[in-house]
């Protein structure tokens, strides 16, 4: 076991990849919590999908792809959040909609476009091999600045995941943290989606705080197990892509359904022993 | 100046008024009871009041350089979802983020309020309890204890003794009665309890979606709507709260 993983280590792309997975795990499982309990978990979904059209539309006009889908993907973060709030349709939906137009807009930029069949597959997909040392010090970056962000406005997050109109009746700027938390999982989904590819981004969001909020009781021990949760599903799932040639993203996300249906599990022993 | 100053306001929802001709001042140090039955534009006007709707017509003006952040709310319902995972302790705690404000964590004053507070209102043991699987009285008093954290000028409570039983009714009546008198915080409260209304309050503003009176308790048992909703006219939800008068 440990001489699988020093052999692992000893690749430098897989030391980058495992630095760039676990920072952007953590970042992910953070807001996860928030937006999970604010029932804005499919925002990443969204985003995700918004951030693939933008990657295949810079590589086709040869631009770089992280200086375009970046501000591309925040803008639709925000654009999100006010839907969510003032627009007749519903949030959901709203985001289903922009979710399903830029992914055709992205697909049809891929059948006009020849030549791109490799970054298409990078964007959907994902891939660790796409790791450079450029992205690598980016990636490490934008994501402690993400964390540090999140521990300083724990409780400005914690108020407005909690109860907006309160934290908003009692001069707490609501709209200015729910923005943060927006700007935040937008820079985020683009970070993650380099490597686990936009069509798992949102589950490295999602699952750590569903499967944290099976056993756990308070906000913070909601937000420090889902961080622990994403940080061993990651470096499991990364194992196990490496030993079986499985496909980096899609392991890790097996291995957070794993560890979500073990939590389940114990939640539904615990109150049956708890009823007994 | 006086701390609000409502002239003329008139509360809508989609253009439809529920509320107007609504005309007060509220005085630091003054105990304010809104009364009037159900859907007369009690909780409307209170949210008028935090900001949180803007008037139709007319105007609600703030002076004493009142802030939000030295506001206290109890919200009749709450906005918070059922499932959420929070410990009480970190749901109480969250009222003291006004007076914090920018700056990072909680201090050890912010921590010491807290507890006094749950103390105070009898859930010191409940800290650890996650806030979902308490009772309905026990979230109450759970979430007053978050609005006196919150408060440092003036408290708003929107039905503050539903769910409570009798003996809390009356130590929540007192704690607040100790606060205005003690502190000199301003207490806006909705109630259904229109005795302990009457015993406790210094005005009271009677609703019945326009205002019907506006004045100090004392004329208020002199006046048509005091006498008319003071003797016959008994709310339902008053019989399980007139107990703790
Ligand atoms: N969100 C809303 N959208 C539309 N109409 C509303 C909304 N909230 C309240 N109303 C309407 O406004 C009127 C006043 O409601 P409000 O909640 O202010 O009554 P209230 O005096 O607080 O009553 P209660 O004693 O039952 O709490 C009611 O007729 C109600 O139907
Ligand atoms: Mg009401």
């Amino acid at each position: 076991m440990v001489e699988r993983i020093s052999f692992m280590l000893s690749f430098s792309f897989m030391q980058r990849a495992l630095i760039v997975g676990l920072v952007v795990s953590v970042c992910a499982s953070l807001l996860g919590v928030s937006l999970v309990l604010k029932r804005y978990a499919m925002i990443g979904t969204g985003l995700s999908h918004v951030g693939y059209a933008a990657l295949v539309g810079a590589t086709a006009l040869g631009f770089a792809p992280l200086a375009v889908s970046m501000p591309v993907v925040v803008g639709a973060a925000f654009l999100l959040l006010r839907l969510n709030e003032n627009s007749k349709i519903k949030g959901d939906s709203a985001i289903a909609l922009i979710s399903a137009s830029s992914f055709a807009v992205g697909v049809i930029i891929v059948s006009q476009t020849t030549g791109l069949n490799t970054h298409v597959c990078n964007a959907m997909f994902g891939s660790i091999l796409a790791m450079t040392r450029m992205d690598l010090m980016l990636s490490v970056g934008l994501s402690i600045a993400v964390i540090v962000m999140f521990v300083l406005f724990y409780k400005q997050i914690f108020a407005v995941t909690y109860d907006e109109t309160f934290a908003l009746a009692t001069g707490t700027r609501a709209n200015a943290y729910k923005s943060l938390i927006a700007f935040l999982t937008a820079v985020t989904v683009v970070l993650g989606m380099r490597m686990m590819g936009a069509l798992l981004i949102a589950s490295l969001i999602i699952f750590p705080a569903i499967t944290a909020m099976r056993l756990c009781k308070s906000f913070l021990s909601v937000v420090i197990v889902s961080v622990i949760v994403a940080v061993f599903c990651f470096f499991v799932g990364m194992m196990i892509s490496f030993e079986l040639d499985w496909p980096t993203g899609a392991s890790v996300v097996s291995v957070n359904l794993v560890l979500f249906i073990i939590f389940s599990a114990a939640q539904f022993i615990k109150n049956r022993v708890g009823v007994a | 100046m006086a701390l609000i100053t409502c002239r003329d306001a008139a509360f809508a929802y989609d253009g439809h008024t529920v509320v107007d001709g609504i005309n007060f001042e509220v005085n630091t140090g003054d105990y304010l009871c809104i009364v009037g039955e159900n859907g007369s534009g009690k909780s409307t006007l209170m949210k008028g009041l935090l900001g949180l709707m803007k008037p139709k017509i007319g105007s609600i003006q703030t002076g004493d350089s009142l802030k939000p952040n030295e506001i206290g709310y109890l919200p009749q319902q709450t906005s918070a979802q059922k499932d959420f995972p929070a410990s009480c302790y970190e749901v109480v705690l969250s009222g003291r983020l006004n007076s914090r404000g920018i700056i990072p964590f909680y201090s050890r004053n912010d921590r010491q309020i807290a507890i006094a507070n749950m103390e105070r209102l009898g859930v010191l043991t409940l800290k650890r309890k996650s806030f979902r699987e308490l009772s309905g009285g026990q979230q109450q008093r759970v979430l007053l204890a978050r609005a006196l954290c919150a408060t440092s000028k003036m408290l708003l409570l929107d039905e503050p003794v539903s769910g409570l039983d009798p003996l809390a009714t009356m130590d929540l009546y007192a704690t607040i009665k100790s606060l205005s008198e003690d502190t000199g915080i301003t207490i806006i409260m909705i109630s259904h309890d229109i005795q302990a209304a009457v015993s406790y309050s210094s005005h009271i503003l009677h609703l019945q979606n326009r205002q019907i009176f506006f004045g100090p308790t004392s004329d208020y048992a002199e006046s048509n709507a005091g006498k008319r909703f003071l003797s016959g006219e008994q709310h339902p939800k008053r019989c399980c709260t007139c107990t703790g008068v």
